[in-house]
């Protein structure tokens, strides 16, 4: 395989102020990553030690094995929102005694671990993501229940999370509770319905109802320890599996649930050497434009982050504008498509089609680089059938059944999302750089299109055009559309999995891969009916 | 011609023998005990042969088993080695009228001189200076008074048949006369089956030096020169030299000519040691060793001699060889004898398994043992003699210290920390000291870790980064992903490590495009670098220096050998286990042994510190006191009994308050 050249000058004063922009971006990333990590804010971190609990953070830290990496989700959910920044609750891949694991955790310093709408939207991805990819599932359970203030958000959606554990359950994927603190009403339900329960001694608190509720149901005088303590459960009920007299030792038993599991990966794992690429991922900094409006070469991307820098380019001379090809990341295989000038013809198209069906041919997982503006439009390109030739790759995209994985890398506008397995498309993972965008189209031409509907209905009318109202209106959208278009808003409401320092991008890839493999890898030759 | 050798011994000096009989063409024959069975010696040699049993009197000390072994295999020849029956008369006797050849003195020589008290009148007459000694055989507590008193206090009750510190007592005053007497009966009784005693005057300041002999059957007796021997422990050398630091010549061709004369007055055959006190340029004769001696290496080393050639040599009836007549003094050569044992705890012997003992290369080390080794409480805890020979003495001290501290013993407490701090003390390195070294310096302070509490700490990051590269190494997923790789991190990787200085704490991370971040409780470590890391070595460079560092780890312990030396770091559980439940005012078994005595009774009220249970192991006899005042509550062993280490013999019931 070809070592992919760069042509990246580090001097140029667009590379430096491309990197200068970046670097602001991360930073602030960064910052509101900081926010995030502190949950419910340093006070209610005090009160959660004195009594002598682990952090979220800290639980995770001690289940997953010393060295091994954690891959935390949508770290900034609920950003913007007057819920907390991380939506009260830790999710991610880790590797729990050897097997790589998703972790669901609550932040029981953050609004004493309530579910909001972003944090049931965060804890059915995790969901999502461990049946999806064949990962056992262990939650780290301390919640005071819903977030009542959001109730309507989070009550009839709510029901899934239960649906979601017994279907895992089904599956044969495993599902792990480990409860350290309040399990109550619904909440009760989440060990209920896991295969294996563990419960802390004087902490668990799992029940339907807490003493004033059955007081008032039925006059019953009752004590919490006897409606629904570890010591109960764990002798009485027969709810909890396993009686842990701290935290540490529920965690220990946690991990030795995980380690009897007897797990084996169904993928075929990685089979290609793991070497770092040739050239620096520090480059990509410089490489993505700080205007998004300015098209970048996906070959320097690829050349930072597959391995070795090597890829095999399929069909380099056609449809241009795609960049489509084979390589690997941490020995992975991959098959690459990747925006090049943004704009999707029917060329594209139809190239893009071809390799998708070739990637399910050698079941080669897809990864997807979204810089795109969209199918293009006109008259010459409607006549020739750009719809057709989209339909074609949405056809290929939407029945492939290798896994696919989306990074957001630049802009991703209109059907061009779809194209590219947009997170409609149930790509196994969606990952974003912080600078990227994501609407139906650009906030400008957005304006502009709104504009000239509204002139146009206006004219119809025979009224005259109220120019003044229009030019505020253009800004009103404008504005708008550049806040819903950016990657926090997205990110905010979990319709990706995670915003990434673009350095860190082979690193998230590598896990995601690898994680991907431990369900099958398996491509399809079934595929709609394609219009020719 | 001697054809086929069987060694009467076991371990170092069996392997040393069979070295020299590869050299001369010469078939070997090991014999062993059960415990033995998969030891490096029996390895060493062409045959072996299973004596049974585990103590030295069911397996070593067995006369007609050892003949029917030589039988059995047709060896021609015994070796005796040293201890055991290397100096048992009726044994070479046993030998001899097998019509085998017998490595060693005639049984003559080997009685005479195997009693101190007629050895000594022996040599007297023949005008070697003797210290006065009375034998206490058969006196009663009365006269045995009278004899302390005759000779003057100090005075020293040794064991006549006894060597090597078995049987010693020093007795300051007459008040615990009687006491040492009886103990010296019952080690030696254990130890060599005569419980001989006799007393001696004993001196402030000695030096113990010696002078090894070798005499042929043609009349030539020749001294092949002095060895120091004055750094011991409980009368147990554990530093020799050759030259010592304290002779001149003219005393050394004194002291050679008495101990060619002490050898003559004996009729003496083969290789043998002549033992003096020494004291301001003054020497006495302590006793006549008819063997190889432990220590015999230095000797070869600064003469270039193979020791155990002349002895088989002249076994064979052979004239000693031209350049043994004039034997030559080249350089200087230091021996240190490697115990199990730990001399922070007054030298109790250490047994369990030796995970690993290595040793730079060139250099000669004659040992019994190697990685793996199992030392069992049936032995004497001697491991190891390391040698080295240098030009000067400052060269040989000092490398051998360095040889030392570099060395991997892993798995067991050695002296080797002792050693080192004593071949590096002033004292020692000025050739100023007498037998009494480790009494004036506290051998506790002395075997202490080499490295300080700083260069623990280094180790200590050292091996949570060595234990992570092997992690990292051994990953079944995610092989090739960052180490401990986070997008949000909160908090470092944590291990902690109990030392000698307490517990470490070390955190760190791998900081993507910053590079590594040290924490040591809690404090950062400034101007980190990991210039190389794999499982089994670290190179970490902290402000400015590069330490390298060996780790070799054995379940929770990292043994950690480091540029200041060896530390034993074990790693804490993440997740601790229950402790166990421990009565308390429990007496626990030290170590592995077997109960010789129980002094008290159930119900019986202790006084802190009174003997409660006398424990034989390691060939010693340990008195075990009670831990506090009280009521015995549960005495759970009796005589005989094999008790483990850490076993609960006795319960004292605390006295209640009032």
């Amino acid at each position: 395989m070809q070592v992919l050249p760069t042509k990246v000058d580090r001097s140029s004063e667009e590379f430096r102020a491309n990197r200068e922009a970046m670097l602001a971006k991360l930073a602030e990333f960064e910052e509101l990553q900081a926010k995030a990590r502190l949950g419910g804010g340093q006070k209610y971190i005090d009160r959660h030690r004195k009594r002598g609990k682990l952090l979220a953070r800290e639980r995770i830290e001690l289940l997953i094995d010393p060295d091994t990496a954690f891959l935390e989700f949508s770290t900034l959910a609920a950003w913007g929102t007057d819920k907390n920044l991380g939506a009260n609750a830790v999710t991610g891949i880790g590797v729990i005694s050897g097997v790589e694991c998703v972790i669901s955790a609550n932040d029981p310093t953050s609004q004493a671990g309530s579910s909001n709408r972003y944090t049931l939207a965060k804890t059915l991805r995790a969901q999502d993501i461990a049946r999806q990819n064949r990962l056992p599932l262990v939650n780290l359970v301390e919640s005071g229940g819903a977030d009542l203030p959001d109730q309507a958000e989070v009550f009839i959606t709510g029901g899934k999370w239960f649906r979601n554990l017994t279907q895992l359950s089904r599956l044969g994927i495993p599902t792990v509770a480990l409860v350290f603190g309040n399990s109550t009403a619904g909440g009760a339900y989440v060990p209920a319905m896991c295969d294996y329960a563990v419960m802390v001694k004087e902490r668990a608190k799992v029940f339907l109802g807490g003493p004033p509720l059955v007081k008032m149901a039925t006059g019953e005088e009752s004590t919490d320890e006897e409606l629904g303590g570890a010591e109960m459960h764990s002798r009485i009920s027969g709810l909890s599996d396993y009686f842990a007299r701290d935290e540490l030792e529920a965690i220990r038993m946690g991990r030795e649930i995980v380690a009897h599991l007897n797990w084996r990966k169904q993928g075929y794992g990685p089979t290609m050497p793991a070497d770092e690429p040739v050239h620096d991922p520090e480059d990509l900094l410089g490489i993505v434009p700080r205007d998004l409006r300015v098209p970048f070469d996906m070959r320097e991307v690829l050349a930072r982050i597959l391995d070795g820098s090597r890829f095999e380019e399929y069909k380099q001379l056609y449809g241009t504008s795609m960049v489509t090809g084979w390589g690997s990341i941490h020995g992975f295989p991959i098959g690459v498509v990747a925006n090049q000038q943004g704009v999707i013809f029917s060329e594209e198209a139809q190239k893009t089609t071809e390799f998708i069906q070739l990637c399910n041919r050698y079941d080669l997982p897809i990864l997807f680089i979204h810089n795109t503006t969209g199918y293009m439009v006109g008259k010459i390109y409607e006549q020739r059938g750009i719809i057709k030739d989209g339909a074609k790759m949405i056809n290929a995209v939407a029945n492939s059944t290798v896994p696919h994985i989306s990074l957001m890398a630049g802009v991703s506008y209109g059907a061009g999302n779809y194209g590219m397995s947009g997170r409609s498309y149930d790509p196994r993972f969606v990952f974003g750089w912080p600078n990227h965008k994501v609407a139906v189209m650009g906030p400008k031409q957005l304006a502009g299109v709104m504009s000239i509907i509204s002139r146009a209905a206006a004219e119809a009318r025979g009224q005259t055009y109220d120019e003044e109202a229009d030019a505020a209106m253009r800004a009103m959208i404008e504005h708008q559309i550049s806040e819903e278009e950016q990657a926090y808003f997205s990110t905010a409401r979990v319709r990706d999995d995670g915003l990434f320092d673009p350095r860190d991008t082979r690193t998230v890839l590598g896990i995601a891969l690898s994680a991907i493999h431990s369900g099958p890898v398996k491509g399809t030759s079934e595929f709609g009916v394609f219009r020719m | 011609m001697i054809r086929k050798l069987l060694v009467a011994n076991r371990a170092e000096i069996a392997r040393r023998v069979f070295r020299t009989c590869r050299e001369m063409g010469i078939a070997t024959v090991a014999v062993y005990s059960e415990p033995d069975r998969h030891a490096p010696f029996v390895a060493d040699a062409d045959e072996g042969v299973p004596l049974g049993g585990s103590t030295p009197a069911e397996s070593y000390l067995r006369i007609d088993a050892l003949i029917e072994a030589a039988r059995r295999t047709g060896a021609d020849a015994v070796h005796p080695g040293y201890g055991f029956l290397a100096e048992n008369a009726a044994f070479a006797r046993a030998v001899i009228d097998a019509g085998l050849t017998w490595v060693g003195p005639p049984p003559e020589a080997i009685e005479t001189m195997g009693s101190k008290l007629r050895s000594k009148r022996l040599v007297a007459d023949a005008g070697v200076p003797v210290l006065d000694s009375i034998d206490l055989s058969g006196l009663d507590e009365e006269a045995i008074r009278e004899a302390a008193e005759r000779i003057g206090y100090p005075v020293l009750v040794k064991a006549s048949a006894g060597g090597g510190g078995k049987g010693m007592r020093i007795v300051p005053d007459s008040e615990h006369l009687l006491d040492a007497v009886e103990a010296a009966r019952r080690e030696s009784a254990s130890a060599f089956g005569d419980d001989t005693v006799f007393v001696e005057h004993y001196l402030e300041a000695p030096r113990h030096i010696e002078i090894q002999v070798f005499a042929d059957r043609f009349g030539t007796t020749v001294s092949l020169h002095e060895r120091e021997c004055s750094i011991q422990r409980r009368h147990q050398k554990i530093i020799e030299e050759a030259p010592s630091p304290a002779l001149t010549a003219e005393l050394r061709e004194r002291m050679g000519k008495a101990a060619v004369a002490a050898a003559e007055a004996v009729g003496y055959v083969g290789a043998g040691t002549v033992e003096f006190l020494f004291q301001r340029g003054e020497f006495w004769f302590l006793e006549m060793n008819t063997r190889l001696q432990v220590e015999h290496p230095v000797t070869e080393e600064i003469t270039g001699l193979d020791l155990v050639r002349l002895q088989l040599l002249v076994a064979d009836g052979q004239p000693l060889p031209d350049e043994v007549r004039e034997p030559q003094m080249r350089g200087h050569a230091v021996e240190a004898r490697l115990y199990a044992e730990d001399a922070t705890r007054g030298f109790l012997p250490v047994t369990g398994r030796l995970d690993r003992f290595r040793f730079d290369p060139g250099v000669r080390v004659d040992t019994g043992v190697e990685d793996g080794s199992e030392i069992s409480i049936h032995y004497d805890p001697m491991i190891a003699k390391v040698i080295v020979w240098a030009p000067s003495r400052e060269e040989a001290t000092s490398r051998l210290a360095t040889v030392l501290q570099r060395a991997e013993i892993h798995g067991l407490v050695t002296n080797r920390e002792l050693l080192v701090r004593i071949l590096r003390h002033p004292e020692f390195v000025a050739g100023e000291f007498d037998t009494h070294f480790l009494e004036r310096h506290d051998p506790a302070l002395l075997a202490r870790p080499l490295p300080d509490a700083d260069e623990e700490r280094m180790s200590a990051v050292a091996a949570a980064l060595a234990a992570q590269e092997d992690r990292r190494r051994s990953a079944k997923v995610q092989a090739t992903i960052p180490s401990g790789w986070r997008n949000s991190p909160s908090q470092n990787q944590q291990v902690v490590f109990t030392g000698s200085d307490g517990d470490v704490t070390v955190g760190y991370r791998f900081v993507p495009r910053a590079g590594l971040t040290v924490e040591v409780d809690g404090r950062p470590l400034s101007d980190v670098r990991l210039v190389s890391a794999s499982p089994d070595r670290v190179g970490l460079e902290v402000a400015g220096r590069l330490g390298w560092y060996r780790i070799h780890r054995v379940g929770p312990v990292h043994h950690v050998d480091g540029p200041g030396g060896y530390c034993r770091l074990v790693e804490q559980p993440r997740f601790p286990e229950a402790e166990l439940e421990d009565t308390p005012g429990s007496l626990h078994a030290p170590m592995p042994g077997k109960i010789v005595k129980v002094l008290v009774a159930e119900g019986e009220t202790v006084d802190e510190g009174q003997v409660m249970v006398v424990l034989e192991a390691m060939k010693m006899e340990h008195s075990l006191k009670a831990p506090h005042a009280g009521v015995v509550s549960n005495v759970r062993v009796g005589p005989g009994d094999q008790v483990e280490a850490e076993e609960v013999l006795v319960v004292v019931d605390e006295t209640s308050e009032e």
